[in-house]
This record gives C-alpha cells, structure tokens and sequence, in this order.
C-alpha cells in the first residue's frame, strides 16, 4: 500500500470530505496561503478557495463559536487551533455551549463539527505550545475527543470525525506530523468509540495514546530481545472510550501499564487504570496496574530537560521490566 | 475626565418618525406588537408570582420594564432568520412568536417544555424556528453569532441571526472577537445591546468610560446607533435598517436600545446598588404604557389587552401544572446525537 505521512494523510482526509460534501468547511489561524503552522491545510485555499478555507484573526474563541454557529446551521465545520495550547482560549465556547447545547435543548439540536489541534512535546516549544490537555475534554459529557497514532488512522479517524453528529475534538501530535505509514488512497472510515489491539503479546499489557503508541512499539522490539511479549492498545478514540479491548487483554496478560504525555495527575491513565480495577479484570490481575506518565511539571525549554519531562522508549522498556519481573 | 454614559437623556442616534413607522406598520400590527408586550409583561410577572410560592425550582431573570427590545426588533426581522439571545430571554422568545404554552413548561421544567424540562428559564430555545437559544453565560452568544453569519453566506439564504446580548456582554472578550470576525467578513448579523444599565449589580456608569456602547461600532469600522430602548417604534426602526443592511450584504451594526431592568438581576437580589427612587423614575417611563399612549387606546383598551395576555399565561401554567415530569429513565438522553 501507499505510504504517505500523518500530515498527509490528514490533508488527505479534509480535501476528499471537502470534496464529496459540500457543508465542510475549514476555519483556523494561518490555515489558507501559509497552509497551517503544521502545513495540515497547504494547497486547499487553492483547491477550495476562500470561502471554504477561511483565514481567521487570532480568535480563538471565535473560531470555536463559528464552528458551534455555522454547525447549529446545517454546515460540517472543521477549525484548526494552531496549538493545542491555545484551546484554553475556546474553552468557554466548547464546555459552555458546544458540549450542553444538544442535552440542554432537550436533544432537539445538534452541534457537528471538528476542532483539530496539535498537542505534546518534543519541540523545544517550552511550557505554553507543548500541551497535552486532552483529558479536560474527556471530564465533559457531550464532547467526543480522538486521538490518533498512526497516518493510517489520522485519516480514518477524521473522516469519521467530520461525519459524525456531535463536537470532536481532533487531537493530533506535532512529532507524528512527519512519521509515514499506508494509507489507502480511498476514503475510509475508523469508527469512534473503537480501541485497537495494535501488537499482541502475553506477558503484559501497555495501554498508550498518540506519539506514545510509536514509542510503546518500540519498547516492545527490546522487551521481544529480552524474552518479554507485551500487548498495546490504543484506544485511539478516548471519549467515548471502548474499554472491552484493555480489559480483554489484562484478563491474557495479567498485568497493565498505562503510557501517556500528559501530566500523571488527573490524566487519562487514571481513568483506564478505574476501568481495568472496576471490572472482571481485578481478579486477573498479577502485580499493581502502573502508570507512566508525563512529569508534575510545565515542559520546560531545555532540551535534555523536556526530554526528561515525558515518557521516553527506555522509561518504557525499564518500567515493563519490573512489572513483568515482579518489581512491583 | 471621562465620558460616562447618562441613561437618563437617551438621544435616538437616528431620526425615529412615529407617524411614519406607525403607518408602514398598520394599526393591525401596531396593536399586535402591543399585545405581545402585554403578553411578555404577564409571563414575566407570573413567572415572578410561581417563584413566590414556591413553585419553581431554580431561578429567573426577569424583563418586566424591557419589553420594548423585544417586541420591536423582532418585529424587523423576517421569517426564516435566527434569534441568538441571552439570560434574560422569556421576552425575545415570545415575541419570536414561541408558544407560552410551551415555554411556560419549560419555565417549570416538564417534559412538555421546549427542552423537556432540561434546558429551563436560561436556555429556552426552538431550534425548529430558528431560535438557536437563550444563554446562561453572558456574551456566550457573541461568537456562536459568527458561526451563524458564515453559514448563512455560505449557503446563500438572505436570511440575517439577530444576536441579542446585554450591557454586561460588551465588557466580556469575546465582545470584540465576534464584531470584529462579522465585520471582516460582513456577516449578516444585528447585534442588539439590550443595555439595562446594570451587569447584575455593576452600574454602566462604572462599567464604561464612554458616552455610549454603541461608540464601540468604530472600532470595528461598521455602524453603530443607540436608541430609546422604552421606545418600540425606535428599537423596530433602528433594528429595520440593521437587518436590511444585514440582508443585503453590506455586514452586521451595532445596535444599542437603553433600558431598565424593573426588578432585580435574579432571584436573590436585593438591589442595595440603586434606589427606590431611580426604579420609580424608569417606571414612569413604562413602554407599554408609551405606546398604548401613542396608538391613542384609552385606560380601559390597554386594560383589555392585559387581560387577554394574563388569561393566555393562566391556560399556560394550567397546560404546564398538568403536564408530566421527565422521566427519570430518560436522564441520559440528548447528551449525544
């Protein structure tokens, strides 16, 4: 099959649904004759024009309210905040009104549209365009939130996103932009709500989202070396979350670690832990289900710092080790 | 030395000729308007009588002294465009023509309201008439109105979003984030600040160092007038030449009608912010009253237009009290589509 990049795949994704359906429009900062900070969007101003690549001030509260607006309307906008960062800027309009609007309407409304944004580190962005804050869109009912790993699922995700019903928020990661895999040129769907047995293994568990899937794959070739077989899921979609998948494989595996970016604290790894010790899995269970995560801190500049600030391949492999040898 | 606004000399910014606009109206729609005034007055002062005893379960805003906004800006849009609105909603959305039937049970939170009892007092909305909601935070509308404006070019309707937001929604940042976003890309919408002199209890003397909110029009290069919101004629007018603005493509004014908010921001206020004296002032300024004086009806034909809106709010509370609660098994329904 094709190989193409996470990035391409995303534009790739955006241009056919822009293509096919009318209704589909692109909102964002920069995103016409610059083609995206991440060039998500280069060449659609020319393919699509200005009325369906809109460039917009730097409102980012406005684009998230044009997109509830134009959505309320009968229109299937996708905007792009430029940094997930920035989405603290929006976060009235995408709480207060995107997610509540349907329930509090009696369910007589509905608001379809996709706010894309790139999270995470690894850029020497430093504290304010490094992120990850995907988990407070997880705590609001209403929301959708994806998060893929993989070109071929950036675009499959997407396309599911943009026709589905409700608010998704998109989020993509600036270290995947560049990663290639197959993508089918068709387009394609990956349903919402669907977790993906990426690598099967038996001696443990790794449940892991966005860039740390890429790094988790990784880790599993040097546990593979030292006899150690682990199993990764992405649950690509996290709200709503299919945990039938993780805890599936906990019930084979016996035991779990959970690999995120974000901060550990009030991360989504805690919901997942909840979820695997809620449920049939508990009794399965040979050693404390574990959490690697991003540390108590902003990203800090330096760049052996931010290095050390979130979950790397050998932080993975080392924390596997013990939970596999009984360290814990 | 600032320029704070006075409220009690409101200069219309544009010329507002009431034998003109009474005539392009007709006495028919004249005296409707009227009634739907009358309509908002009894909605609101039983809605104020429910809460007294007893009978409602969260709180309202009311917008007794305001129906003038109301009634005369919706009645300068047409049918097929949208309604944006705030907090203090129950008027915009009865002269939107809603059924008080309807709102009235979402005021007391049954099944049969608007929203199915979910929504309540600050979130009636009928999407199906294209009243895309009331707001419980304030400005919460402003951006949403940008959202609309879009699709309406996009989709080339002609039709225009009157975006409703009070005094205290000038002061909020996305304020300035939608107007600019409208006037850049002329979208059709009127926005219409119901300016009630208080944001809760923060008077707009102190909340402003300008003469006027519509002075706030130039820094988004569109119009930008104000006038006696206790006037009908004038909001219906100043509204009229927004939205024909609107519709013909030329983008979004700014529209200020200066009011008074008769009662307090809510449930809980005891008004310690303003006197006794200074409500008394504006009552004498009552726009129904006004322009029952100015259609020339007598005490005992405005008398009879109240009667008929009380006795549509009774069958109202009747059709409310008697309909059903929600359904407990039905909580988790309407968070998605």
């Amino acid at each position: 099959m094709r190989e193409i990049t996470y990035v391409e795949a995303i534009r790739e994704a955006l241009a056919q649904k822009m293509a096919e359906d009318p209704t589909v429009f692109l909102i964002g900062e920069d995103i016409g004759i610059y083609g995206g900070a991440f060039g998500a969007t280069a060449g659609l101003i020319q393919q699509f024009g200005e009325e369906r690549v809109i460039d917009t001030p730097i409102s980012e509260a406005g684009i998230a309210g044009a997109c509830i607006g134009a959505a309320l309307t009968g229109m299937r906008p996708v905007g792009e905040i430029q940094f997930m960062d920035f989405v603290t800027l929006s976060m009235e309009q995408l709480v207060l009104q995107a997610a509540k609007i349907r329930f509090m309407f009696g369910g007589k409304a509905k608001v379809p549209f996709v706010l894309r944004m790139p999270g995470g580190s690894g850029t020497g962005a430093a504290a304010q365009h490094s992120e990850s804050l995907e988990n407070w869109f997880v705590h609001v009912p209403g929301l959708k939130v994806v998060m893929p790993s993989t070109p071929y699922d950036a675009k499959g995700l997407l396309i599911a996103a943009i026709e589905d019903d409700n608010p998704v928020i998109f989020v993509e990661h600036k270290l995947l932009y560049k990663i290639k895999g197959p993508v089918p040129e068709e387009m394609y769907r990956i349903p919402l709500g669907q977790s993906h047995v990426v690598r099967e293994g038996k001696d443990l568990t790794i449940v892991a989202t966005s860039v740390m899937v890429q790094r988790a794959l990784q880790a599993a070739e040097q546990l593979q070396a030292e006899g150690i077989e682990a199993e990764i899921i992405d649950p690509r979609t996290l709200r709503p979350l299919d945990d039938e998948p993780i805890i599936r494989s906990v019930m084979k595996t016996g035991r779990a670690l959970v690999v995120h970016e974000a901060v550990k604290m009030g991360g989504f790894g805690g919901e997942i832990v909840a979820r695997i010790v809620e449920s049939e899995a508990f009794d399965y269970l040979e050693a404390p289900v574990r959490r690697l995560a991003g540390l108590d801190i902003p990203i800090p500049y330096n760049r052996t710092l931010e290095y050390h600030a979130v979950p790397q391949v050998e932080n993975i492999v080392e924390e596997a080790r013990k939970l596999v040898k009984g360290a814990y | 030395m600032s320029m704070q606004p006075n409220p009690m000399q409101i200069e219309n910014t544009l010329p507002v000729n009431h034998e003109q606009l009474l005539a392009e109206l007709g006495r028919d729609q004249a005296l409707d308007m009227l009634a739907t005034m009358c309509l908002i007055r009894a909605f609101e002062e039983k809605a104020e009588d429910l809460f007294a005893r007893g009978m409602v379960h969260g709180t309202m805003h009311l917008s007794i002294g305001q129906e003038a906004v109301a009634v005369g800006a919706t009645r300068a849009m047409q049918q097929g465009d949208y309604l944006l609105n705030h907090h203090r909603g129950h008027g915009h959305c009865l002269a939107w023509g809603s059924d008080v039937n309807l709102m009235m049970a979402e005021f007391l939170g049954k099944e049969t309201g608007y929203c199915r009892g979910r929504g309540g007092s600050m979130h009636i909305a009928n999407v199906e008439a294209n009243n895309l909601g009331a707001n419980g935070i304030v400005g919460g509308g402003l951006p949403i109105s940008v959202g609309v404006g879009l699709s309406i070019k996009m989709r080339r309707t002609r039709q225009v979003c009157l975006t409703v937001f009070g005094d205290g929604a000038a002061n909020e940042g996305a304020f300035h984030e939608a107007l600019n976003m409208a006037s850049i890309w002329d979208l059709p919408v009127v926005y219409l600040c119901e300016n009630n002199q208080y944001a809760m209890s923060m008077p707009v003397t102190k909340a402003f160092n300008i003469e006027r909110i519509s002075q706030r029009a130039c820094a988004y290069g569109i119009p930008g007038e104000t006038v006696d919101g206790n006037d009908v004629l004038a909001v219906y007018a100043a509204v009229r030449q927004a939205a024909e603005r609107a519709r013909s493509g030329q983008g979004p004014t700014l529209v200020e009608a200066v009011t008074y908010r008769w009662r307090g921001h809510s449930k809980s206020d005891r008004q310690a912010y303003r006197t006794r004296e200074e409500v008394k002032v504006w009552q004498q300024r009552d726009p129904i009253r006004r322009f029952a004086a100015l259609l020339g009806l007598s005490e005992e034909e405005l008398a009879a237009y109240t009667a008929e809106a009380q006795r549509k709010v009774e069958a109202a509370v009747a059709f409310a009290q008697a309909s059903p609660e929600p359904d407990v098994s039905t909580i988790l329904e309407g968070v998605y589509a």
